[in-house]
Order: structure tokens, then C-alpha cells, then sequence
């Protein structure tokens, strides 16, 4: 064995990053840790409560309603905006000058800031004077998100679709362009149809990417909160209240810290959960 | 079935691919287009496939014009130099994919697919995934599609450029035999002399999107036409000196002197240019040294390449490279003697065309 010389001088370039973990990520996760289980009425003072909080969230209808509310939203916009991702990239030019065009055109909806993006769908869809909104109604169909929940998820779906398509649209555009122009060659001589050519060639050599972006699509979708409050504020009613409304509604709107803590911890690892099985699926479907 | 291309041309967006080029493949033959990168390689192969539509000019296959056949109809399969294969597919379903398009009966397809594994030494792997075997398995693949499909004409894209230097050795003396058995028409493209020698049949020199010379090739690597095609079919690069006749002497001027050639004599007088290649140049002096003359010049490198020794030497103004086998050290700046084959000497005439 070589025997180093143990320098404890070396512990002083670890400080900068244990601070920095420390700051942002742990001590805040420890505050709400610490919320979690226990009752404060002020002034630093705290009493054990175990998990009660826990088991009020996880029992309570108004959690369980939100959950399925986000599990159905997040559901729908995966379904949309992958298989409209791909298509859209699909039929953009792969070379020539309109590959820059498309691209810009594609990543301005990434560009603008989320709450602003929730003031112009509220905006463009208000019944009265949006464009959208007024369009509709004008046409003869009964549209007023602010007072219908079915309008309500209609603008917000809408909004999302236009909002993160384009996530979708660059990843897949970019799996594509990285396929050599041999496949497409190869399976020219083969006879191969546009369709084969898709499901053979293009999908699995796409897989990659696509993985990260319904992972990214899910996280994010799971956690929206700035155009979504913006735009529907949670209602009509309820309607549209998704986890991370009703979390700030519990946590602000009634200062219920306990039982917002123990949801946060709840709504933490469940997204952890889905994320990790998620993956774990894709990658294991990837060895084969 | 024989390939003729008549006159074919290809320009792009202004820019000269392939400058009008008349080529005419025997049927079955083994062809090797050969030629440094953007030669015009992949172009020609393209043109015979289809892939690309000549700018001018036609091709006919067995005495058919086929320039506006499409790809599909053309019974042509392609190997590249990427290792292109379906990536989600068994190595089965791969090879068996070309006879599936043709709509094949099961048991035909198992047979066949059977038979081309075997040959192609595949058969443990057919359950397997593409993406898990080697890159010289991969390309086997390839080549399994392309042979199981009975085209009439196999085209191949420098298909051995992304192996290993075993595995392409041994690739490089199956494939002529593979094809021969086959009955296809084959089209080689190759960067590499070595390997066009070693392939055989016949060879297409390319430069610069025109065809130099075409032929059988041992007669285009012995009577190369022109110093151009010399060149390419060389490697190390070819060594060239100007020479001065004068009666029936012929000299580098100031280094040697020798005999003039049959084929020379009754030339006029005056500067010609002589091609020789390295391996006609040889450290030691042979025995039947009236065929060889000795040069001298000063030695700049000393490379291994392989089991023989590469020396890079100026002399007089010329950079020339000896081949020879054995492993020699030098060190820079010596003076060496290299003894030159005067049988393996080629002449030209200024413009380069050869003197036979």
C-alpha cells in the first residue's frame, strides 16, 4: 500500500459548494421538513404532531381532486403536444434557408415570460373583447372560460399546446437531423414506405430525445403554476385548481403551514416517483 | 446485368460533380471505383442507383435505359461506409427486410436468410439486436441485406473504411468471392490503391469528377495511360523526376544516367518525366544490378509502416519515398544510396500522357 499524506487543507475547496447545496437546496427542504411535522403558532414556537399532516393531506377529497385534476391535465397535454412535436418537426425543411426561420418561429413561444403568457391567452380568449373568446361566441358557440370549466380547460390545454409544443418540436427536429442521409437512402432501395421509413428508421433513432422530452413535459406540466394562475386563477370554481394552485391556496390563501408542508413533501416525491419509473422503463425498453 | 452510363454528367447548384463520363461494366463483373475523397465516387454510385438524376447524359442497364426508372425499380441494394442497418429490428428481420418488401413467402424468407448467415458467419446472431454487436458485425449485416436480395447490381460505398484493419483484411478477400458467387453485377468505391489491387477485376481511376481511365486492373496499375492515374493508383505517392534524353541515354540530370528503353527510342530529344514507385526503390542493391541504378540523396524521415520501412528523401529538388520490407533506421540528414528498378520505371511525355 502507498500511504498518502492526508491534507486537510483540502476541505476548504469543498466549502464554497457545501454552502451553496446548503442555501439553496437543503435548508430550505429541512424548513418545510420541519413544518411538516409539527404545529407553529408563531414566535418559534413548535409542538410534535408526527404525521398528522400527513394524513390529513393524503385523506383530504380537496387533495385527491386536485391530484386527478393534474393527472388528467398533464395526461392530455402529453398526448397532444408529443405526437404534434414530432409531426411538426417531421415536416420541417431539414436544410436550406428556412431551417433558421423555422426554428426561431419555433423557440418564440419558449422565449416569453410564463405570467406573460398567461396574461395574452387570458387576454385573447376574455369572451367579451379577446380575439378568440369573441370570435367563438360570435360564431355561435357558448364560450366564457371565466364561468364555464369546460371552456376553462379548453384555454388552458390550448395554451400549453402553444406554450411547449415547440420543446418538443426542437428535441425531435434535433434526433432527427441526426440521422445520416444513408437511412433514408437505404431505405429508398428497399422500396420502403414513408410510414415504414417513420416507424423503422425515424422513431426508434428519435427514442433518446423523445425520452427526455415527455420527462420534461411531465415535470413541467405537473408543476405549472405562473400561466395557469394568471389565466384561470384555478376556477372556474375549482375547476382548473392543479396541485401546485392548490398547494399555494393552502399554504398563503389559508396559512395552513403544516398541512401545506406535508404536501409539498406528498407533491415532491410523487413527481421523484413517476420521474424515476418513468425513466427506469425507458432505459430498461432501451437495453433490449 | 451490364451498367453503361453514356455521357452522364452531374452538376449542383453550379458546381461540376461529375464532368460527362462514359463508363460500360461487363455483367458480373467485380468493378472498384478508385479515388482520393470528392473524386466523384459516391456520386457515380448514386447515379447508378438512382438515387440522383444525371444532369445529362443516360444510363443503361442490360441495354435499357433505366435514367428515369426509379429507385424501388431498379433491383439495385447499397452498402455504406456508416454502418446503416434498422436500428430497432433483430439481425434476422434485418436481413430478412428486403425479401419481406418483395413480399416473400415465410419459409422462402427463413431459408434464404438461413443461407446468407451462414455464409456471412452470422447465424449465432440472428435473435440479436443490431445495436449490440460489433461494428464489423454490423457491416456483415449489411452486406448480408445486400446479397440476400439477389440485386443485379450491388453498389458499395467505401463499406470498410469504418473497420478495423484485421477486419477489414479479411472482408477485403471474402467480398470478391462472395460477389462472384452471387452473380451480381458489383460497384466499389475505395480511397485506397492497396485495396483496389487487392479486390481485382477491373478499376476505374477517378480525378476530379472525370473517369481517368478504366480497365482491367493489374493492366492499369502496370500501363497506367497517364501520370494523373499513375498517381492515383499509387500509394505511398508515386515518385517523379524530370528526365532529359539525349541520343540513347536518359538521365536525372546531375543524379543518374541510364540506357533508353525500347519504347523510346527514335523519341526526340528532350525533357520527359519518369513515375516510380516506391517500392521500386530498394535500399539494397539487387543482383541483377545492370537493371538498376543508384541514386543518392539525403534522407528526411524514416517511418514504419507495417513490416516495411518507409524513407522520405530529397533528391536533387525532388521528395522521393523508398518502400522496402525489413525494418530500416536511418536518421535525418544521412546520405543513402536507394537502388531504382528500371523495369518499373514509367515514362511520360510533358503532358503527361505514358510512353509505353
Amino acid at each position: 500500500m502507498i500511504s498518502k499524506s492526508v491534507k486537510q487543507s483540502a476541505w476548504f475547496f469543498v466549502i464554497p459548494v457545501v454552502f451553496l447545496v446548503a442555501f439553496n437546496a437543503l435548508i430550505p427542504l429541512m424548513t418545510v421538513v420541519n413544518y411538516a411535522f409539527q404545529e407553529t403558532f408563531g414566535d418559534n414556537v413548535f409542538f410534535w404532531e408526527g404525521l398528522t399532516w400527513f394524513e390529513q393531506v393524503l385523506n383530504s377529497d380537496r387533495f385527491h381532486d386536485a391530484f386527478l385534476r393534474q393527472i388528467m391535465f398533464t395526461s392530455i397535454i402529453l398526448l397532444i403536444e408529443v405526437p404534434l412535436g414530432i409531426a411538426i418537426a417531421l415536416s420541417m425543411p431539414r436544410k436550406g434557408p428556412w431551417v433558421s426561420v423555422c426554428l426561431v418561429l419555433m423557440a418564440l413561444p419558449l422565449l416569453i415570460p410564463w405570467n406573460v403568457v398567461g396574461a395574452m391567452w387570458n387576454i385573447f380568449a376574455l369572451p367579451d373583447i379577446g380575439l378568440l373568446g369573441y370570435s367563438l361566441n360570435a360564431i355561435g358557440i357558448d364560450y366564457n372560460f371565466t364561468q364555464q370549466p369546460i371552456s376553462a380547460w379548453i384555454t388552458t390545454i390550448l395554451m400549453d399546446v402553444w406554450h411547449w409544443t415547440s420543446l418538443v418540436v426542437l428535441l425531435a427536429y434535433a434526433g432527427l437531423t441526426a440521422i445520416p442521409e444513408a437511412y433514408y437512402q437505404a431505405a429508398k432501395i428497399d422500396g420502403a414506405s414513408k410510414w415504414a421509413v417513420f416507424k423503422w428508421i425515424q422513431l426508434p433513432k428519435m427514442k433518446r430525445v423523445l425520452t427526455i422530452a415527455i420527462l420534461l413535459r411531465f415535470m413541467d406540466s405537473f408543476m405549472i403554476y405562473t400561466e395557469l394562475i394568471v389565466l384561470t386563477g384555478g376556477g372556474p370554481g375549482n375547476s382548473t385548481t392543479l396541485l401546485s394552485i392548490d398547494l399555494v391556496k393552502l399554504a398563503l390563501g389559508q396559512f395552513d403551514l403544516g398541512p401545506a408542508a406535508a404536501m409539498s413533501l406528498v407533491y415532491f416525491f410523487v413527481v421523484l416517483l413517476i420521474c424515476w419509473v418513468f425513466y427506469t422503463l425507458m432505459m430498461k425498453n432501451e437495453q433490449q | 446485368m451490364s451498367v453503361e452510363l453514356k455521357n452522364v454528367s452531374k452538376i449542383v447548384d453550379g458546381m461540376t460533380h461529375i464532368h460527362p463520363t462514359s463508363l460500360s461494366l461487363e455483367d458480373q463483373d467485380f468493378n472498384v471505383l478508385l479515388g482520393a475523397t470528392l473524386s466523384g465516387k459516391t456520386t457515380l454510385l448514386r447515379l447508378m442507383a438512382g438515387l440522383e438524376r444525371p444532369s445529362s447524359g443516360e444510363v443503361w442497364f442490360s441495354g435499357q435505359d433505366v435514367t428515369h426508372v426509379s429507385v424501388q425499380k431498379r433491383n439495385i441494394a447499397m452498402v455504406y461506409q456508416e454502418f446503416i442497418n434498422y436500428p430497432n429490428f433483430s439481425v434476422f428481420n434485418n436481413i430478412a427486410s428486403p425479401l419481406k418488401v418483395a413480399g416473400k413467402k415465410q419459409d422462402q424468407i427463413r431459408r434464404q436468410v438461413g443461407e446468407i448467415a451462414e455464409l456471412l458467419k452470422l447465424s449465432e446472431f440472428l435473435d440479436r439486436d443490431v445495436a449490440s454487436l460489433s461494428g464489423g458485425q454490423q457491416q456483415r449485416i449489411a452486406l448480408a441485406r445486400a446479397l440476400v436480395k439477389h440485386a443485379s447490381l450491388v453498389l458499395l460505398d467505401e463499406p470498410l473504411a469504418n473497420l478495423d484493419y484485421k477486419l477489414r483484411e479479411q472482408l477485403r478477400e471474402e467480398l470478391p468471392k462472395l460477389f462472384a458467387a452471387s452473380g451480381s453485377t458489383v460497384v466499389y468505391a475505395t480511397s485506397e490503391p492497396e485495396e483496389a489491387l487487392m479486390l481485382g477485376g477491373h478499376v476505374a481511376t477517378l480525378h476530379e469528377g472525370r473517369v481517368v481511365q478504366y480497365g482491367k486492373t493489374t493492366d492499369i496499375y502496370r500501363r497506367p495511360e497517364n501520370l494523373e492515374c499513375a498517381r492515383i493508383f499509387s500509394h505511398p505517392p508515386i515518385n517523379m523526376a524530370k528526365i532529359v534524353k539525349s541520343n540513347d541515354l536518359i538521365s536525372i540530370p546531375g543524379i543518374a544516367g541510364w540506357q533508353c528503353p525500347e519504347s523510346f527510342r527514335g523519341r526526340p530529344d528532350r525533357e520527359y518525366v519518369i513515375g516510380v514507385r516506391p517500392h521500386h526503390l530498394s535500399l539494397t542493391n539487387m543482383e541483377n544490378s545492370d537493371r538498376h541504378v543508384a541514386v543518392s540523396g539525403t534522407v528526411q524521415l524514416a517511418e514504419i509502416s507495417g513490416s516495411s520501412s518507409l524513407i522520405h528523401m530529397r533528391i536533387d529538388g525532388n521528395d522521393w519515398i523508398s518502400e522496402s520490407g525489413g525494418i530500416h533506421a536511418y536518421s535525418m540528414g544521412e546520405n543513402i544510396n536507394v537502388y531504382m528498378n528500371l523495369d518499373g520505371c514509367l515514362y511520360f511525355d510533358q503532358d503527361g500522357t505514358a510512353i509505353h
